[in-house]
């Protein structure tokens, strides 16, 4: 409760009556949205989707400074290993594997997710042990190469060996089935009737806050520690005896499996999956969302998710009939303005915000200097508050 | 069992594609060497060179002016378009950043990579336009091996930019400035340099060659669409890192040494994994070069000019 | 803090394996392209005393430190600390060994507190990783709560304990290098090797350091610092080596080293404030 209203640490009872309100509203939403249709509610779906990429790549930018122009490539990774173990896909393509299972290749999510989840990470440790040396933007490059190799892998591996199905994808995708309730279906809960994209949008609220919780943990940690030390100076760091590569490995592990939990929701949660969705634009709007949110602040990060994802979407519907109303056509199609719009937006906050829109509060005061010349915005702050550097 | 007969043809091939990475591989270096910076948008202003290139030359198409004029036209439209937007944005998204931390910079320049390529999109509608022929196509031969006029067109072209830059950076007043600038521009400062003017320089003579490599790409495949310009500009990078960022020579060696690479890797990929992995791998070895270079040797060829920052 | 041990005041100035030795040094060469920074150095540096490096500018004493904080690698030399063979390859196996060391120019993390600072300090000496921070385990909390109580100690003890939740770019210079030698004592060293600690402060702010170094020297730790300041030297070292050009060229008690010729003549002859 503390964590998440800092400003009222000092008065416990409101900060859990706001904590409860929050709960409330968060538990309501689906079903006030899910009135106006279901393609709203797959808005939320999706927004909490992109909170918990945004997290997970937070802790690989955000926290440990690690500019990672790739991060698509976990988000894939667990997304078609969920495909390939819960469709048909192998299984028609591959005689030896339908043998083995006669009754049809699925897989529950408690397996599901921790293996989503490791086999993203190795592939962040596959990718970060050579490459973490390099300088930012470097990094940035070859975390983009690796990033373009993983789709465009996927978009061929359709022959000799028809593995990923190549740019047709993989469809007939199980749902998720938790307790025998089979989440592409509606159920019936005390005469109320919940839809598909609705018990979705529960099932990820509860991963999202779990990968809030950990990055809230993180953050106040040992590791978090150094990660922050490292960022600051690396060098340092190592001499305070902080192995700074396993370190940042560690970053990109855990920030690599919770793609690859997202990913393999993903999965199930649309039942078809193509390299289409992976592509290098998505990297970018991820890395976008963390900083222009507030690198390495967790309710920044989610704010830039939130805005990053809804504000587009939200294009896409009012673009053609604004544009109407002022020019009498269409002049822009809705896509391009969009992406004109997230390009602008990047430049503009860099130049103007470059901490992004709600960055990390500088924690603890900051003294007012009496003989040093002006440290830039030197100013008494209240610990844990939200001053803005 | 190995191809010779395919060899040269191939390697010829990888010298065209070759000079156009190197041309574009240049600004890369040397804005990065001044400034630290990947110039992400570098790739797109090629790609605005093109798109102007076959603008003028669709406009003027019935003109009944010669092939090789148009050419000519084109390129002469398609620089200062491009040096124009190349300061432009130097000016208005870069040089504000340039004491920020280095992740403001980059993402900027993302940023700016996407309103460029969008625009484009939007201007020149997403479909990819023709360019057409402007020079004869009869194939010349050469050893066995056959080049069309245009590519010898781009050898010719690109070897001459790259002996122009080269005299430039090296005998003019200008080029010992950038040259003082990039070691270190402090120094520099107070030797009378003034780093914005030398600068904005750079970018513009980069630009310069991007546009001319650009009108050349378009040539060179006849089509030139709205994305055209990332891929290239990317492999650019890899070049210019192959050869050593920030080093002039670098670059061209690079830029030539990619081009093959990539011409013969997909060649003989298909040869070399039995099948296994097609020519739409081609990508991919751009990708990998870089990867293999930074983690083993990160100076390049030529060695790195770039003071390294402790 | 270990009861007090007194600093050895005998010079025999041969570095042999000195039961007492806390650093021994032996043949340390250095080279860089065409100039040879360290030629043959070695030194003994005894358990609970402070030791001084020093020599003009520019004769090799931070090379001497990065060589033994793993910074470089020396062309050649031997190492043995606290008794063990040491060899510092890579930079954060140092102090894992036991040397802890601070810069010339400052180097904090000036973003986190000066609280923070010093808890980074203790990372070497502490062990909870992901799953512990994860699952909130109550080892990891111990851990945590442990860390923090021993770096406000640390912060006390250097005297900016006020100071703690202040953002560590915004304390006085004087206060950063006290900040600085608390997180390196933060990593329980067995040598404390300080680059320039008086670097820019004034007289008084001097004298305070002077203090705190003998006070830790006092409470057993060993320290090695590189000093430009004749008279700081001459005060609180025990021992100091002379460099000059890469070479040692005295070594010894601050008194009988300042009247040494070679030494005079390093300096020539100038007294250095």
């Amino acid at each position: 409760m503390k964590t998440l209203f800092p400003q009222l640490a000092h008065r416990p009872r409101a900060a859990y009556a706001a904590t409860a309100i929050l709960a409330i509203a968060l538990a309501v939403l689906p079903l006030i949205v899910g009135l106006a249709g279901n393609a709203w509610v797959r808005m939320l779906d999706f927004a909490l989707l992109y909170v918990m990429l945004a997290l997970g790549l937070n802790i690989v930018v955000g926290y440990a400074g690690l500019l990672d122009l790739g991060y698509v490539a976990f988000y894939a990774v667990g997304a078609y290993m969920y495909a390939l173990l819960a469709s048909p896909h192998l299984m028609e393509n591959f005689e030896w594997i339908a043998q083995l299972f006669p009754d049809g290749l699925h897989s529950s999510i408690w397996m599901v997710v921790p293996l989503g989840a490791a086999l993203a990470a190795t592939f962040g440790v596959l990718l970060g042990a050579p490459t973490l040396r390099l300088r930012g933007d470097y990094l940035a490059i070859v975390t983009l190469g690796f990033g373009e190799i993983i789709r465009i892998f996927l978009n061929n591996l359709n022959a000799p060996l028809n593995i990923t199905n190549g740019p047709q994808g993989i469809s007939n995708i199980d749902p998720v089935r938790i307790a025998g309730v089979n989440f592409a279906r509606p159920i019936e809960i005390a005469g109320f009737e919940l839809q598909s994209v609705q018990l979705y949008y529960y099932l990820f609220l509860i991963l999202a806050i779990g990968v809030i919780v950990v990055s809230i943990r993180l953050q106040d940690s040992r590791i978090g520690r150094a990660w922050v030390a490292i960022r600051e100076d690396e060098t340092a760091a190592k001499a305070m005896g902080i192995n700074t590569r396993n370190v940042k490995l560690l970053a990109f592990a855990m920030g690599a499996s919770f793609g690859g939990i997202s990913g393999a929701m993903f999965s199930a949660f649309q039942g078809f999956v193509s390299p289409e969705s992976f592509v290098l634009m998505e990297s970018i709007v991820i890395v976008a969302m963390v900083v222009l949110g507030g690198m390495g602040n967790v309710p920044g990060v989610i704010l830039g998710a939130v805005l990053l994802y809804a504000i587009p979407e939200t294009l896409r519907f009012i673009a053609k009939p604004i544009q109407e109303a002022i020019f009498g056509t269409e002049v822009v199609a809705p896509e391009a303005l969009r992406m004109l719009l997230f390009g602008l937006a990047m430049v503009v906050i860099m130049l103007y915000r470059p901490a992004g829109l709600w960055p990390a509060a500088v924690h603890g005061r900051a003294l007012v200097p009496a003989d040093q010349s002006g440290s830039g915005d030197a100013h008494a702050t209240r610990p844990g508050g939200g001053e803005t550097r | 069992m190995f191809n010779f007969d395919i060899l040269l043809q191939q390697i010829l091939n990888g010298l065209v594609l070759g000079s156009v990475y190197a041309l574009v591989a240049l600004g890369y270096t040397m804005v990065y060497g001044i400034l630290q910076l990947i110039n992400f948008a570098h790739g797109d202003v090629l790609m605005i060179g093109a798109m102007v290139g076959v603008s003028v030359v669709t406009l003027l198409a019935g003109s009944g002016l010669p092939g090789p004029v148009l050419l000519i036209v084109a390129i002469l439209c398609a620089v200062p378009v491009c040096v124009l937007l190349s300061l432009f944005v130097e000016r208005v998204a870069y040089r504000p950043l340039r004491n920020a931390p280095r992740l403001a910079p980059l993402i900027t320049a993302i940023g700016v990579s996407i309103v460029i390529q969008t625009s484009a999109m939007i201007i020149w509608k997403p479909n990819p336009i023709v360019f057409p022929d402007l020079l004869s196509t009869t194939p010349v031969p050469i050893f066995g091996a056959i080049l069309a006029p245009k590519q010898i067109l781009i050898l010719v072209v690109s070897a001459a930019m790259m002996t122009g830059l080269v005299l430039l950076v090296n005998h003019t007043k200008l080029g010992r400035a950038m040259r003082a600038t990039a070691e270190n521009p402090r120094i520099a400062g107070l030797m009378g340099v003034n780093a914005n003017q030398v600068i904005a320089a750079t970018f513009a003579i980069g630009a310069a060659l991007a546009a001319v490599a650009g009108v050349l790409v378009a040539m060179n495949y006849n089509i030139a669409q709205f994305s055209m310009g990332f891929i290239p500009g990317l492999k650019a990078f890899t070049a210019a890192v192959l050869g050593g960022i920030g080093n002039i020579a670098g670059a061209v060696l690079g830029g030539l040494l990619l081009g093959i690479i990539e011409s013969l890797g997909a060649g003989y990929v298909g040869d070399l994994t039995g099948g296994f992995l097609g020519s739409h791998y081609q990508d991919i070895f751009a990708f990998v070069v870089l990867i293999v270079v930074l983690v083993f040797r990160p100076s390049g060829i030529m060695g790195e000019r770039v003071a390294d920052r402790a | 803090m270990t009861a007090a041990t007194s600093s050895q005041c005998v010079d025999d100035g041969t570095p042999l394996s000195h039961p007492s030795a806390m650093l021994l040094v032996n043949g340390v060469n250095k080279r860089f392209g065409g100039l040879q920074a360290l030629s043959d150095v070695g030194m003994d540096i005894r358990r609970g005393e402070i030791y001084g490096l020093i020599g003009p500018n520019g004769a090799g004493k931070t090379t001497f430190f990065n060589v033994i904080t793993g910074l470089y690698t020396p062309d050649s030399g031997s190492f043995v600390l606290d008794g063990q063979p040491y060899e510092p390859t890579a930079v954060h196996t140092v102090a894992q060994a036991g040397i802890a060391r601070t810069f010339q120019n400052i180097r904090l993390f000036g973003e986190m507190t000066a609280l923070e600072n010093v808890m980074v300090g203790r990372h070497v000496r502490t062990r909870s990783g992901v799953w512990g921070a994860v699952l909130k385990t109550r080892a990891e909390r111990n851990e945590e709560a442990g860390i923090r109580q021993r770096s406000l100690e640390l912060l006390d003890y250097v005297g900016i304990g006020r100071y703690a939740n202040f953002q560590a770019r915004t304390l006085s210079y004087g206060d950063q290098r006290r900040l600085e030698i608390a997180r390196a004592l933060a990593t329980d060293p067995k040598l404390l090797a300080l680059d320039e600690p008086a670097a820019g402060m004034n007289a008084t702010e001097k004298l305070s350091l002077r203090s705190l170094l003998e006070h830790i020297r006092d409470d057993g730790k060993t320290i090695l610092l590189i000093e430009h300041d004749v008279k700081l030297v001459m005060g609180l070292c025990n021992r100091v080596t002379v460099l000059d050009y890469g070479r040692q060229i005295a070594q010894g008690e601050p008194a009988k080293v300042q009247r040494d010729p070679a030494v005079i003549e390093a300096y020539l002859g100038a007294s250095h404030d």
